[in-house]
C-alpha cells in the first residue's frame, strides 16, 4: 500500500489516488484513532509485544485483566492448541493494582494509544475497589469489565451469565466509574440480546463480546485433560462465527457500541465484524500465532476501504442487517 | 531484538528413529548471531489448522553465525512436529520462526571452572552450543532410553568428558544421569541441565547435596512465547518480581532457572 501523502493526522490517512479516508472512531466519547484494540489478555499491558508492533499505531491497547490483590492463577498446563484455535485456562494471573498502576500505565502512558483497563474481581466490593483506584488515573480512557471468565471458579462468570447479577454489577460500577464503563459479555448463554439489553439498561457505556467459549480437550494418549483446570476458554479462528452471530444478535437489540472480537486474524476479518454491528474490534489469540497481527489488520480494513471507495470507516458499522 | 522471520531450509534429515536434523538461515541478518546457548524459538508449522509455534530449543549455531541448528523428536502423524518432518529444502523453501526467546544459560560463570552438563533424552539438544561455548573443564553426562539412542553423542564428545546412562544399561551407566554422576564420582563446580522434569528433580537435589548452583532448562506448554499470556509459568520461591506472585513465566523469565529458586 502506498501513502500518498507525507504526513497523516490522526484517523486520517490519505492513502492510494489521494484518497482522504477517515478511520477514525468514537466510543463513549472517547476518540480512538482507529478501530482496532488488542484483547485483554492476550497483549498484556503491551511491554512485551511493542517488540514487534508500533503501539502508537493502536486505536487502544486492552490490558490483561488486574483485581484488588495479586492473583497467582491455575496450575499448569494452562493452554493447549485445537483445531483453529487454542483453549485457556489462565486463571486471570495479575499482579493486583498497585503493581499495575506504579509499572503498567507508566509504561503505556509513553504511547500515542488509548489505554483501557480491563478488570476482574470476585466479589462486587472487589470490581468497586479497582474501579475505584483506576479512576484516580486520567490516562486510563474506558474500563472493560470482565463479568465472563470462564476459568475462575468463585464468582466473575456468574455475573456473566443472569441477567439479574450482570445488571447489578454493572449499576454497582456505574455508580463507581469515573471512566466510560465497557461491559465484556460472556458466549456461554442461551440469549445473548437479552444479557446486552440487561447491561445497557444498567448503564453500561459500551459492551465488548465475545470472551471464550467453554471447551474442552482430552489427550487420548496420556488419557488426562489437556489443562489441569479440566476445562478452559476456546479461542481463535475456531471461534469466529460465533462471534459475528452474537455481535449481529446484540447490536440488534441494544443502541450502546459493541466492540467485537473472537478469532479476528486480518482486516477482512475485521470489517465482518464492523460489518455485523461492531464499532471496533479486539485481535486476541492472533497475537500468539503473529505478533504483527494488530498492524495488519489496521492496513487491511484501509485497503478494504480504499478497495471500495469508502471514505469513513463507520459507514462499515452495522452495515449489513 | 524478538522477531517472527523466515527462515531457509538448509538441510534435514532423520538422524536416527523419530529424531530430526534441521539446520535453518533465518532470512534477517543478525538473527542467528544474538543467539545463546539454551535460547529457543517458535517455530510455525505449515499446517494452518495448528496455530501456535513450536518451542525448539536451539542446539548449535553454525561457525559462521548465520546459520540455526534444530534437533526434534517428530510427534505422531497428527502433530505439527510430523508436519515439519516432512519439510525439505527442495519442496519447501522455508519456514517460520519466532525468536530468539527466553534467556539462556549463563555461560560467563562457568568460566574457568569445572562443569557437569546434564542431559535427558530431547532435552539434549540446546547442551550442544552450551557446551561450545564455555570455557570450563566440561564433563558431560547424558541419558537415553536404550542402545538405540545416541543422537548428538558424537557432537558432544567434542566438548568435553562424556558419561553416558541408559536405562536399561546397555550402554554407559544403568540408570539415569545422576546414577553415572555418582558412579563416577563427578565433582563440580557448577551444573547445567535441560531434560525430562524427574531428571531435574534429582539435578536440583545433587546440587544441593553438593552445595554447588545448578541451572535447570524447563518445559512447559505455551502460547505467546514471549510473555504475554501467562501460559507457562512455574512456581517460584520468592515472589517474582514481574508476575508480584509466586511463578515466573518460563518461555520469558526462563527457560533457565537457578534451580534453588524454582519449585518443581
Ligand atoms: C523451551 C523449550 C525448548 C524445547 N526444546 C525442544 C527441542 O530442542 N527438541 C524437541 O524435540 N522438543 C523440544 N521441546 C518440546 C517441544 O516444544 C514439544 O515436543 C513440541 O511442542 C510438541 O509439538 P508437536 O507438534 O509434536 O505436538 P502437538 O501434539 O501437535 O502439539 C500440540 C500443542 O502442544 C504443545 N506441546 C506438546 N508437547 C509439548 C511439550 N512437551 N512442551 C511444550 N509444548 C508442548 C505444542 O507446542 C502445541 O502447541 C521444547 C520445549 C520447550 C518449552
Ligand atoms: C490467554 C488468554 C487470556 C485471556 N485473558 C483475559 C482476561 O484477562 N480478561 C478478559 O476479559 N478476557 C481475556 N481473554 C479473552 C480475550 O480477551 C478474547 O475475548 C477471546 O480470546 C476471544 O478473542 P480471540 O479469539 O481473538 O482470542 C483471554 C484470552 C486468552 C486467549
Ligand atoms: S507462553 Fe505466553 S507467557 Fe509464556
Amino acid at each position: 500500500m502506498q501513502i500518498f501523502l507525507g504526513e497523516s493526522i490522526a484517523g486520517q490517512s490519505a492513502i492510494g489516488r489521494g484518497m482522504d479516508m477517515n478511520t477514525q472512531i468514537t466510543i463513549a466519547g472517547v476518540d480512538f484513532k482507529n478501530p482496532v484494540m488488542t484483547a485483554s489478555g492476550t497483549f498484556g499491558s503491551g511491554m512485551e509485544y511493542a517488540d514487534f508492533v508500533d503501539l502508537n499505531k493502536l486505536g487502544a491497547v486492552v490490558t490483561k485483566g488486574v483485581a484488588s490483590v495479586p492473583w497467582p492463577g491455575n496450575p499448569v498446563p494452562r493452554v493447549a492448541e485445537v483445531y483453529g484455535g487454542m483453549l485457556n485456562a489462565i486463571g486471570l494471573q495479575n499482579p493486583g493494582i498497585d503493581v499495575f498502576l506504579q509499572r503498567d500505565i507508566p509504561f503505556l502512558k509513553q504511547f500515542d494509544t488509548k489505554i483501557i483497563v480491563n478488570v476482574c474481581g470476585k466479589t462486587v466490593e472487589d470490581y468497586v475497589e479497582v474501579v475505584e483506584r483506576l479512576g484516580e488515573e486520567p490516562a486510563v480512557s474506558m474500563l472493560e469489565i470482565n463479568v465472563s471468565c470462564p476459568n475462575v471458579k468463585e464468582g466473575a462468570i456468574a455475573f456473566g451469565q443472569k441477567t439479574e447479577a450482570l445488571y447489578g454489577i454493572t449499576r454497582e460500577v456505574k455508580r463507581h466509574a469515573k471512566q466510560p464503563v465497557i461491559m465484556k459479555l460472556s458466549p456461554n448463554v442461551a440469549d445473548i440480546g437479552e444479557m446486552a439489553r440487561a447491561a445497557e439498561a444498567a448503564g453500561a457505556d459500551a459492551l465488548s463480546m465475545i470472551n471464550t467459549i467453554t471447551g474442552m480437550k482430552i489427550d487420548i494418549h496420556r488419557r488426562k485433560f489437556a489443562l489441569a483446570n479440566k476445562t478452559g476458554g476456546l479461542s481463535g479462528p475456531a471461534i469466529k462465527p460465533v462471534a459475528v452471530r452474537m455481535i449481529y444478535q446484540a447490536a440488534q437489540a441494544v443502541k450502546i457500541p459493541i466492540i467485537g472480537m473472537g478469532g479476528i486474524a486480518d482486516g477482512e476479518d475485521a470489517v465482518e465484524f464492523l460489518l455485523a454491528g461492531a464499532s471496533a474490534v479486539s485481535v486476541g489469540a492472533m497475537n500468539f500465532v503473529d505478533p504483527y497481527t494488530t498492524e495488519k489488520v489496521i492496513r487491511g480494513i484501509e485497503e478494504y476501504l480504499e478497495t471500495y471507495h469508502i471514505e469513513d470507516v463507520r459507514e462499515l458499522i452495522g452495515a449489513v442487517r | 531484538m524478538k522477531k517472527r522471520v523466515s527462515a531457509r531450509i538448509l538441510s534435514q534429515r532423520e538422524m536416527e528413529n523419530g529424531i530430526f536434523d534441521l539446520w535453518l538461515n533465518p532470512m534477517e541478518p543478525g538473527f542467528a548471531e544474538a543467539v545463546s546457548p539454551g535460547q529457543f524459538v517458535g517455530v510455525y508449522t505449515k499446517d494452518r489448522s495448528k496455530l501456535l509455534p513450536r518451542p525448539i530449543s536451539i542446539c548449535e549455531v553454525s561457525g559462521d553465525r548465520s546459520s540455526l541448528r534444530l534437533v526434534y523428536r517428530r510427534g505422531g502423524t497428527n502433530t505439527g512436529t510430523y508436519s515439519l518432518s516432512l519439510l525439505d529444502g527442495q519442496t519447501c523453501g522455508t519456514v517460520d520462526i519466532l525468536g530468539p526467546l527466553g534467556n539462556g544459560f549463563p555461560v560467563e560463570k562457568g568460566k574457568g571452572k569445572k562443569t557437569l552438563i546434564i542431559g535427558g533424552g530431547i532435552g539434549i539438544p540446546p547442551l550442544v552450543e552450551l557446551s561450545k561455548r564455555l570455557e570450563a573443564r566440561n564433563q558431560i553426562v547424558i541419558g537415553y532410553r536404550d542402545r538405540t539412542q545416541t543422537f548428538l553423542a558424537r557432537d558432544l564428545e567434542d566438548h568435553g568428558k562424556l558419561f553416558l546412562a541408559t536405562e536399561d544399561g546397555s550402554r554407559g551407566t544403568k540408570g539415569n544421569v545422576v546414577d553415572a554422576v555418582r558412579e563416577n564420582q563427578l565433582g563440580a563446580d557448577i551444573i547445567y541441565a535441560c531434560g525430562p522434569m524427574p531428571m531435574l528433580r534429582a539435578v536440583k537435589a545433587l546440587a544441593a547435596e553438593l552445595k554447588i548452583p545448578a541451572y535447570i532448562s524447563l518445559e512447559e506448554h505455551m502460547a505467546c512465547g514471549v510473555g504475554a499470556c501467562l501460559g507457562c509459568v512455574v512456581k517460584t520461591k520468592e515472589v517474582h518480581p514481574h508476575t508480584n506472585v509466586n511463578n515466573a513465566r518460563i518461555c520469558t523469565d526462563g527457560p533457565v532457572f537457578e534451580a534453588d529458586q524454582v519449585e518443581i
